[in-house]
């Protein structure tokens, strides 16, 4: 298992990908490694769009109505989109 | 659940051939999404669009899926390839595969290609390699952008040539060898399986292999020419499952187009979306601009309708009545009390309808079996099987010269006539007793049995007056070395 995905950082987009919104969520395009990604869900295509304006992913996913509960699977999620590039952590 | 499927690359996606990742894990009792499922009722965009830039080709390949050959008059101008691409960009499809005909012979080729890559949107295309030169090579794997496909049918040239013609293996494997020294990486090898290839798909590896490119086999179709070729060239039965265990053994190491997903009815379903994409994720635009549901579906049944018309691509993809019907669900007809249905889906639309069998019922192909039950009961062939729309086959008949004197061999593009005779018998080494020894020609009495219903057809349409233009009909000026290599000396 990789390591547990640290909700606390700021995190945003790479600049190379691109996100087209779908009826069931959205799909990532990363020109660069061209690798594309399915979000499946909108909530999460919300927390995407929005971690630029947060300090830290877990406050892009608690904006989003994010509850504790459902938090760990978001972090998967992002996790897994950290570790294809398809979004990079923020410097300050 | 989970909220999102794992990354996977586009070639993939396209294919599909990833891991296991690409199924979310099921999460009962929540009932699972899969991706398969939410596909179904379409997308905003097509997430694979073919691009067909041109009829035109140097190369006559007798399976060629879009009966390419000649150019089109009516084909998009410079200025509407440009809107097209505009259009693209503005519904955020990321990558286009751009073919033909061989789209690398249109005059503004390299054109559309810097103007698609520099407006975000991505382009594989697919060649025959004719134009890859040293110097576009160097070019292509510059920009990364850019993923190029290279066809080739054979493993050998005596395989390849059989079917895409005189010299092409070579020029496959000039054009391979052009991108590996220019340092371009992973572009694809792209094979369409065949009864005469399937036993070299190790040798296709090693081909890849060898020049850094990725192994893609693609499923052959029965349409446009390849309609004509389809019962001797389809692989058989006991192939099926030898392609089957070699997909299995190889999974992730080889790119499928997520053709074969019909062979997922053995049992054990193939990486991959394993759907029908037609009109949901893919979808075709032609030379002319007409958007068929699917690049194997060039007939009118499946045209949706034309880029040039108002509202563009986009009124096309979103309102045609064709792609809204293609996105309901389908029934299974006579496979839904099949237990395979769910994973194989009644196989490819495309194979059904140009074999005349019913759209929901089993695929020509099934490995199950009731396709061949089908075939041997439906009507006679002319009744039963639809043509496809459009043929721009070369003419295999030159006209007079207008000063009167002979037409010379060796112009105009590579006309190739079909051989007769089944691949052991080939290359015709002894040209002995008959110059066209080998030749599908009418005259000639079929010299063995395989193939034997094809013998006297031209598989290009026209009258089989080969001899008449020249003494043999397969000319052309870059096929001249190879042609006499696998002929001997049949003497022309």
């Amino acid at each position: 298992m990789p390591d547990a995905f640290d909700l606390d950082r700021p995190l945003r987009l790479h600049p190379q990908v691109s996100v087209r919104p779908e009826p069931f969520g959205a799909l990532l395009y990363h020109f660069g490694t061209r690798k594309l990604s399915f979000l499946k869900n909108r909530t999460l295509l919300q927390v995407v769009e929005s971690l630029p304006d947060h300090p830290s992913a877990r406050a892009a996913c608690a904006a989003a109505g994010v509850d504790d509960a459902r938090m760990p699977q978001f972090g998967s999620a992002l996790g897994t989109l950290e570790r294809s590039q398809m979004l990079v952590e923020r410097t300050a | 659940m989970t909220l999102l499927d794992p990354p996977r690359t586009l070639a993939a996606l396209e294919t599909a051939q990833e891991p296991a990742l690409v199924r979310p894990v099921p999460a009962a009792p929540v009932k699972t999404e899969r991706l398969v499922d939410l596909f179904e009722y379409g997308l905003d965009a097509p997430i694979c669009l073919t691009w067909e830039l041109t009829y035109a080709c140097n190369l006559s390949c007798v399976h060629c899926l879009s009966s390419s050959g000649r150019r089109d008059p009516r084909e998009l101008s410079t200025d509407e390839a440009k809107a097209v691409i505009d259009e693209l960009q503005r519904m955020q499809v990321f990558y286009v595969n751009i073919g033909g005909g061989e789209p690398t012979v249109r005059s503004d080729f390299w054109e559309l290609l810097d103007y698609a890559t520099a407006h975000d949107v991505g382009v594989k295309f697919s060649t025959n390699g004719v134009k890859l030169t040293p110097e576009r090579a160097a070019m292509l794997a510059e920009n990364s952008y850019v993923d190029v496909q290279i066809s080739l049918d054979g493993a050998t040239a005596e395989v390849n040539d059989f079917v895409r013609g005189p010299g092409s293996y070579d020029t496959a494997l000039t054009a391979m060898q052009n991108l590996h020294d220019a340092g371009m990486k992973d572009f694809k090898l792209s094979v369409v399986c065949t009864r005469q290839n399937i036993p070299q798909l190790d040798e296709f590896k090693a081909i890849a292999d060898r020049y850094g490119a990725q192994l893609r086999l693609t499923r052959l179709r029965p349409s446009g020419r390849g309609a004509d070729v389809w019962d001797e060239l389809h692989p058989l039965p006991e192939q099926q499952r030898e392609l089957f265990d070699w997909l299995v053994a190889h999974d992730g190491e080889v790119l499928t187009g997520d053709s074969f997903f019909h062979l997922s009815a053995y049992g054990q379903e193939l990486s991959g979306l394993n759907l029908c994409g037609a009109g949901r994720v893919v979808c075709l635009i032609d030379p002319v601009g007409d958007v068929y549901a699917c690049p194997f579906a060039i007939h009118d049944e499946f045209l949706a309708g034309n880029v040039r018309s108002e509202g563009g691509f986009q009124r096309v993809w979103q309102q045609s009545e064709l792609f809204q019907r293609l996105r309901e669900p389908q029934s299974g007809g006579a496979c839904a009390s099949c237990n395979f249905y769910d994973t194989c889906k009644g196989g490819c639309m495309a194979a059904k309808f140009f074999t005349g069998l019913p759209l929901d019922g089993p695929d020509p192909e099934c490995v199950q079996g009731y396709g061949e039950e089908l075939l041997k009961n439906r009507k006679p062939k002319q009744e039963a099987i639809p043509k496809p729309t459009g043929d721009h086959s070369h003419r295999t008949e030159r006209g007079p010269r207008r000063d009167g004197k002979p037409v010379r061999d060796g112009l105009g593009p590579v006309i190739q006539l079909k051989r007769g005779g089944d691949l052991a018998a080939m290359p015709v080494s002894d040209c002995d007793e008959n110059p066209l020894a080998g030749f599908g020609i009418e005259r000639l009495p079929a010299t063995s049995s395989a193939g034997g219903s094809l013998i006297g057809r031209n598989l290009l349409g026209g009258s089989a007056a080969g001899p008449s233009v020249g003494g043999c009909a397969c000319s052309g000026e870059a096929s001249a070395p190879a042609h006499a290599g696998a002929h001997g000396g049949c003497g022309c």
